[in-house]
């Protein structure tokens, strides 16, 4: 299986597209804006939409609260800012009103990890995964690329039932899953067969886990690429049929390796079969200033990251290290 | 309406005293939970739910009900008590307030399924929100229902509270009226003292609210208040209710330290006798 990049897209714009779509679909999914509107892709819906989009201005606990209680009455409310705001600022709202309400309310997480580049370490998302997945009733959906991510968010919105965290970019990156792919929240995706050792990927990095099997390729060794695109719930059979038979796991994302989708893959093996793991991640540090692909590349955060953590996971599995 | 109104204060102060003397023995058979302000609000749970707001205990998701958000989740009691007076549950199950199992959690829990809660809460500041997204809905909806919502004086020192509060006047939520617990007392004192909150009804109006004060603890004032309310729907309505901490009992009321105190068996034999008295 080979991946071709149809052209840079940001997955805001995905999440935009499938807000409108959705929105389009139900009459009751109604957007709530806290300012950075079209920053968090939610331009599209107030625009053709604008009698469901309500402005909260620069508020987010309130606008968690407020969807709390659009949601209780049957309306699907749709919340979206930085990740670092939904994730932090609000996340005893997050947890009261919504999620020990088991309440149906989409928060979009923008702004994921540091592919945010030049605005810096403040508004890049690096812990809203951990954060987010540690709380009951609540989904973590984190798609891959621009297409992934319109059908997660129409996924999220019109099919799912309960409190959804969909967690999307600002930097246009590689738009390469099948247009027709349908979205199944928890149903990981094996995107390339491999018996050597599994690189489980999420978000932006599932395109550099795919370039990385290239390159291991040329050396001889067959990586299985699985997209990740859900953390909570997450794919245990999947993970499971990975670490049986393949036997080694490399795990990558755009956040914290602390808490984020490579500790929850970590928890689901220890519990049936553990095998040796490396992880690409943040390294419990802030990220700064910098052009996107200087970021992804000084933190570690490439194809090449990738392979030498698969070559170093592998030498581990046949016990040479 | 589906539920008889009732106009006459001795009948109502009657309810408010059997509400109280539940919430009392409650909270006794507990061992813990907010005795003094769920005492303070009696008056005010007993006019909404017998007198002000339609709703029906036969159907407590009907689609036209008013709504009652209560954002100061631990004076639970008191809601609790309203509740099963009402009708939506047996008065005998509030003596499971806080046990395993029951469906009255210490702060109220939507997922053990009590009829009437519309609201988990307890992490004080989050109500007057989910409250602005409630009414929001009904504007949407275009239903004449009102939402009410429960706060504590303590409360409005949360900032997520001003910034409901300016959401619900931009957005002319007249359908929306919320009640201000005025006791003057939280946790560690008297609310002046600890964080200052006066001058609170120049606050709130300058947040764009209609602002009535009264005497919570008063029916007649209730009523003339409650007759004032938004004739033009266009702005939402505060109610500043001062009311007495642990009111009803004279040994207690007023006593910051009775906050967050449950009596003990004897004490509740007590404060009862004093209520039939």
């Amino acid at each position: 299986m080979t991946f071709q990049n149809r052209g840079n897209k940001a997955t805001k714009t995905g999440f935009g597209e499938g807000l409108l779509e959705a929105g389009r679909l139900n009459p009751d999914v109604i957007c709530l804006g806290a300012d950075i509107t079209a920053s968090v892709g939610c331009d599209l819906f107030a625009n053709a939409l604008p009698d469901r989009f309500f402005s909260m201005g620069i508020a987010e606990q309130n606008c968690v609260g407020v969807a709390a209680g659009l949601a209780l009455e049957g309306k699907i409310p749709v919340f979206s800012t930085y990740g670092v705001f939904a994730a932090l600022r609000c996340a005893d709202q997050i947890r009261v009103s919504v999620c020990y309400n088991n309440l149906h309310v989409v928060i979009g997480g923008a702004h994921a990890g540091v592919s945010v580049g030049p605005d810096g370490a403040t508004h890049q998302a690096l812990e809203d995964i951990g954060i987010m997945r540690v709380l009951p009733n609540m989904t973590v959906i984190s798609p891959c690329d621009a297409t992934q991510t319109r059908t997660a968010t129409l996924a999220a919105i019109l099919r799912h039932k309960g409190p959804v965290y969909i967690r999307f970019g600002r930097e246009p990156m590689p738009d390469f899953t099948n247009v027709a792919d349908e979205f199944l929240i928890g149903k990981a995706q094996v995107l390339r067969p491999g018996e050597d050792l599994t690189i489980i990927a999420t978000g932006h990095l599932v395109w550099e886990a795919i370039q990385a099997s290239y390159l291991l390729e040329m050396q001889g060794i067959h990586a299985r690429v699985i997209n990740m695109h859900t953390i909570k719930p997450i794919d245990k059979a999947a993970i499971f049929t990975a670490a049986l038979e393949t036997g080694a796991i490399v795990t990558a994302e755009e956040h914290q390796i602390l808490t984020g989708m490579g500790s929850a893959v970590a928890e689901a093996i220890v519990s049936q079969c553990p095998v040796p793991m490396e992880f690409i991640g943040m390294p419990d540090r802030f990220g700064e200033s910098g052009t996107p692909h200087e970021l992804m590349d000084k933190f570690g955060l490439t194809a090449r990251a990738i392979a030498e953590a698969s070559l170093k996971v592998f030498a581990r599995k046949k016990g040479v290290v | 309406m589906r539920f008889q109104r009732i106009n006459d204060h001795d009948q109502l102060k009657t309810i408010a005293k059997s509400v109280r003397k539940s919430v009392i023995t409650s909270l006794s058979a507990a061992g813990s939970g907010h005795l003094g302000g769920s005492l303070g609000l009696a008056d005010i749970f007993t006019f909404l739910y017998f007198n002000i707001m339609n709703h029906d205990p036969a159907d407590p998701t009907w689609k036209g009900r008013d709504r009652m958000i209560l954002s100061i989740g631990h004076v639970a009691p008191v809601l609790y008590a309203t509740l099963a007076h009402a009708g939506y549950f047996s008065i005998d199950e509030l003596v499971t307030l806080r046990k395993l199992g029951s469906r009255l959690q210490g702060h109220p829990g939507r997922d053990h399924g009590l009829p009437g809660l519309e609201l988990s809460a307890g992490s004080l500041g989050q109500g007057l929100s989910v409250a602005v997204g409630m009414a929001l809905a009904g504007r949407i909806d275009q239903s004449d229902h009102n939402v009410y919502c429960i706060l504590g004086d303590g409360e409005l020192q949360e900032g997520s509270v001003w910034e409901a509060a300016m959401a619900a006047a931009h957005h002319k939520l007249g359908n929306l009226c919320a009640i201000v617990d005025r006791n003057g007392v939280q946790i560690d004192g008297c609310t002046e003292k600890v964080m200052a909150i006066e001058p609170l009804a120049d606050k709130w109006s300058s947040f764009g609210w209609q602002v009535f004060t009264c005497d919570g603890n008063d029916f007649g004032e209730l009523a003339d208040v409650f007759a004032k309310i938004s004739p033009d729907r266009k702005r939402p309505s505060v109610i500043i209710a001062k009311t007495v901490m642990g009111k009803g009992i004279t040994a207690i009321e007023g006593d910051y330290r009775w906050h967050g105190k449950a009596p003990a068996r004897e004490q509740a034999i007590e404060f009862i006798k004093e209520i039939d008295s």
